[in-house]
């Protein structure tokens, strides 16, 4: 905006929306400080923002006492898995939807999102029993579908948003250039919604990494990911504040990062085609 | 555009997308329904055969259920609130010219990348805890006994808990639709003689009409199944205070293991998803249109 | 070659029919042009024949050969579009080759031709740039890199300068009448603009309502507009249409002038008094209100000295009336 605004002002502004972001910010950062506390200090009163005793023992106690390394590949591999799968049969489906539309593509899209409104608790023992008998219970692949089919209706929603905004005629240009329904797809339409793509990808690796319900329920521990790791670090193991909070940090780093990183692109697909 | 070709081309490729979802739905709704009409207990597994409507009536009779309803109502009501009023806040303060805009986003983004449980357990243990949490310490600090946050008011601290994860999404929405209202329309009202309020009402609220809905529509998918929080804190207690419908077939079927009045609640909660659904859709339809 | 022709060509949109019934039979290396306002069914024409869109009946042939059912990429045509429809991602040189890539053919003999397309149309030193660091020219240019490379059998322009400021669009219409004379390939061109339309056409189709009015050459249009519609449409300013007791004494329902056929004369012939004057220095465009007939557009010389307010009297030159009939069809 092309307005002039008093540097007071501005310091005002500037000083209320640190203040209310810091606030919303703080639960994670008092997490990731408690987790380089001795127990002592965690739980001191009053609370201390600094003390003298920092340490890196909670990591290290928490990686000796459990199989990190495995908790965090299960997590890659679901959530990537799920998420590049997902892309592969809701690309053509978007494409569909967003080029061919019918009167009923509307209540098509609709139809989608409301199976994800079924409570997953309401279909919970079924769900364990197909995996089980079907041998996909506590396997990565098991959940890799499971995921994929939850989070389907929200990549198609969201790329079909994004494909809507490129213009019919390019991919009718593809088709007098000669360029097949494949080609199309591939050549044209792909590279033109990559950062539609993007951040498609980005949220629902977001969204299966913090999957907790069917992350739990159908695993043990072969294909158990980090959110079934902090779960096993939760009621059990008495009230180690300082670890908890190691385990917690070790459980949302990669994807603290991976958003802090990845902000700009993950904000524009957050909007689901609120925002023209 | 549509060709006959093309639009068989379309079918071919939407199918796919269609039939999982379809079998994924269908499939483990059959059986919950089939099961809610039997008798089936893990505990007691020599006893089966019809159960008729007995365990439907056990949830419509039972006391609890109806509190669950309620609590079900208010958690997606109060949680659906909080986010959009305090989003559209947030927004609007991070909209204004202020230094560091982007660092702002980061911080305020950062409560949606923690997943539920971690979510959950920092605020029980690290915030809400009546010895060593936080404001238990302020409380002494200042002289007052502590709050039991969890057993004095289960619910809130629910809302709360949820609220704090969801704030960021609702906001950073609200956000990017303010930033692509176009200055010359806000200027125009400007010279129109319109004050902030009157430019507030008239200019930014309908612009967001689209963005509101979107975080409504969003927000409710995913809390009409909010469990995790639940049995991270309250564990649906004290008593039954804090028990929604998904925490309390989650009772029936894994803590009492009576896989039939499981299921029968589970049908009751697709209905009433639906009933919910049903309303969200019809309400918020045309305003995804434009 | 690229004779393509239509045989009695409709289209339906539901139950709204856009167009009735077509014949057309465009002969191979002509430039034709459909002409029409908007929504008179020219550009849906154009993806008929692109085969953009099924057809709801009818027979198109492209070169004796039944393209009706064909899919567009194998109708073996080109199309310029509107929007350019340049692909954002790909720089000029891979727009350029695109369509040789879909054909399959291989690379050396790619590159030779999107090189000689682009020193036809002076876009060598672009080749390495994306679509989006162009000008609206070059883009345009771009676009008709990528059609002519195939060496279709017809290009299909589908108001291609539409999106370009009036000073390049007298340019690039230069600039496509020489291509079309140096490659004498088939060119369909559909737009709205009748200077376009007379100034490039070997034949103009003007289209109204889905129907055709007429075909000919720009000057047929021009000297013998069949009816009242396409005398309307074809020329500029508008022919002067007058009813009432004055075309009657003709014997017609409705009588033509055109502007540029009325002279300004001291006495006699229609009275009327000068409301707007544009004087342009070639030549001075008068609306003139006259007593019996109405308001009349007047071309008159390049420096004729009539203001706002001026009495004139106006005479149409001997021979240039055009009559029409009740039905507003021209008569004998």
């Amino acid at each position: 905006m092309a307005r002039t605004v008093t540097p007071r002002r501005k310091l005002y502004f500037t000083l209320a929306a640190w203040t209310v972001a810091l606030l919303i910010f703080f639960p994670v950062f008092w997490t990731i400080l408690t987790s380089f506390k001795t127990e002592v200090s965690a739980v001191a009163s009053p609370p201390q923002l600094f003390t003298a005793d920092w340490t890196l023992e909670n990591y290290a106690e928490v990686w000796s006492r459990s199989d990190y390394p495995r908790f965090f590949w299960n997590s890659v591999v679901i959530s990537v898995g799920s998420t590049l799968l997902g892309l592969l049969i809701a690309i053509p489906a978007a494409w569909s939807m967003a080029f061919v539309p019918g009167n009923r593509t509307k209540d098509l899209l609709m139809w989608m999102l409301s199976t994800k409104m079924m409570p997953a608790a309401a279909v919970l023992i079924p769900m364990y029993l197909i995996f089980q008998k079907t041998g996909l219970f506590d396997t990565r692949i098991g959940l890799v579908l499971a995921l994929m089919l939850m989070n389907l209706p929200v990549i198609v929603w969201m790329l079909y948003t994004y494909f809507k905004e490129i213009p019919g005629e390019i991919l009718e240009a593809a088709r007098m250039d000669g360029a097949s329904l494949r080609n199309e797809i591939i050549y044209v339409l792909t590279p033109m919604a990559i950062p539609g793509i993007a951040s498609t990808m980005l949220l629902n690796i977001i969204l299966a990494w913090n999957e907790a319900f069917w992350t739990i329920t159908l695993t043990t521990v072969d294909a158990a990911p980090l959110s079934a790791f902090i779960a096993s670090f939760s009621a059990p193991q008495g009230l180690f504040y300082a670890k908890l909070s190691a385990a917690s940090t070790m459980a949302i780093a990669p994807i603290l990062i991976l958003g802090w990183f990845s902000q700009k692109q993950l904000v524009r697909g957050l909007t689901f085609g609120a925002v023209k | 555009m549509a060709t006959q070709s093309s639009r068989i081309a379309a079918r071919l490729m939407v199918a796919p997308s269609v039939i999982l979802l379809f079998v994924w739905m269908i499939v483990p709704l059959a059986l919950t329904l089939w099961y809610s009409f039997r008798i089936y207990r893990l505990l007691s597994p020599e006893r089966s055969g019809w159960a008729g409507f007995q365990h439907y009536a056990w949830f419509l009779n039972s006391p609890d259920f109806w509190l669950a309803i309620s609590n079900t109502l208010l958690l997606v009501g109060g949680v659906l609130a909080i986010t959009v009023i305090l989003g559209i806040l947030v927004a609007l303060l991070i909209d204004q010219p202020v230094w560091g805009q982007g660092p702002l986003r980061i911080l305020v983004i950062s409560p949606f990348f923690v997943m539920p449980p971690v979510a959950a357990s920092i605020w029980e243990n690290l915030f809400m805890h009546p010895q060593n949490g936080m404001f238990a310490s302020f409380a002494q600090g200042l002289g007052f006994q502590p709050i039991l946050f969890l057993e004095s008011y289960p619910m809130s601290s629910v809302i709360f808990i949820v609220s704090w994860e969801w704030l960021p999404f609702a906001a950073l929405i609200f956000l990017t639709a303010l930033q692509s209202l176009s200055s010359e329309q806000m200027e125009a009202a400007e010279m129109d003689g319109a004050g902030a309020m009157s430019r507030f009402r008239y200019i930014v609220m309908p612009h967001m009409t689209r963005s509101i809905t979107v975080v409504i529509l969003i927000q409710t998918i995913f809390l009409l199944g909010i469990f995790g929080e639940i049995y991270t804190t309250t564990q649906g207690g004290p008593g039954s205070a804090s028990t929604t419908l998904p925490y309390m077939i989650f009772k029936q079927a894994v803590i009492a293991k009576d896989i039939g009045r499981a299921a029968a609640g589970g049908i009751i909660a697709v209905i009433l998803a639906n009933i919910v659904a049903f309303f969200l859709m019809r309400s918020m339809g045309k305003n995804l249109d434009a | 070659m690229g004779k393509i022709t239509l045989h009695d060509v409709r289209k339906n949109f539901g139950a709204t029919e856009v167009i009735p019934g077509i014949d057309l039979t465009i002969e191979n290396g002509e430039f034709v042009v459909f002409v029409g306002p908007s929504g008179c069914g020219k550009s849906t024409l154009l993806r008929l024949i692109a085969g953009l869109e099924d057809t709801s009946g009818g027979v198109i042939s492209i070169d004796g050969v039944d393209a009706t059912a064909l899919p567009p990429a194998k109708r073996g045509l080109a199309m310029v579009f509107q929007s350019y429809a340049l692909y954002p991602h790909m720089t000029v040189r891979k727009n350029i080759m695109f369509p040789l890539k879909m054909a399959g053919m291989e690379i050396g003999e790619a590159t030779r031709r999107a090189d000689a397309a682009a020193r036809v149309l002076n876009l060598t030193n672009y080749m390495e740039r994306k679509p989006g660091q162009l000008s609206g020219g070059q883009r345009q240019r771009v676009a008709i890199g990528r059609a002519i490379v195939r060496e279709p059998a017809a290009f299909l322009f589908d108001e291609p300068l539409s999106n370009l400021d009036a000073a390049l669009r007298v340019n690039m219409r230069q600039e496509i009448t020489e291509l079309h004379q140096s490659l004498k390939t088939t060119m369909i061109y559909v737009t709205h603009d009748q200077v376009e339309a007379m100034t490039m056409a070997d034949k103009i189709v003007v289209l109204n309502a889905g129907r055709i009015e007429q075909v000919g050459s720009p000057l047929e249009l021009y000297n013998q507009p069949k009816n009242t519609f396409v005398a309307g449409f074809i020329g500029s300013p508008k022919m002067n249409l007058i009813t009432g007791p004055e075309a009657e004494k003709l014997g017609a329902a409705t009588i033509g002038v055109r502007p540029e056929h009325l002279d300004v004369v001291s006495e006699g012939g229609w009275s009327g008094i000068v409301g707007l004057s544009e004087h342009l220095g070639s030549d001075t465009f008068l609306k003139v209100t006259t007593d019996i007939v109405g308001t009349l557009n007047v071309r008159a010389g390049g420096e004729v000295r009539l203001r706002h307010g001026d009495r004139v009297n106006l005479i149409p030159q001997a021979g240039k009336v055009h009559r029409f009939g009740a039905d507003g069809k021209a008569m004998a």
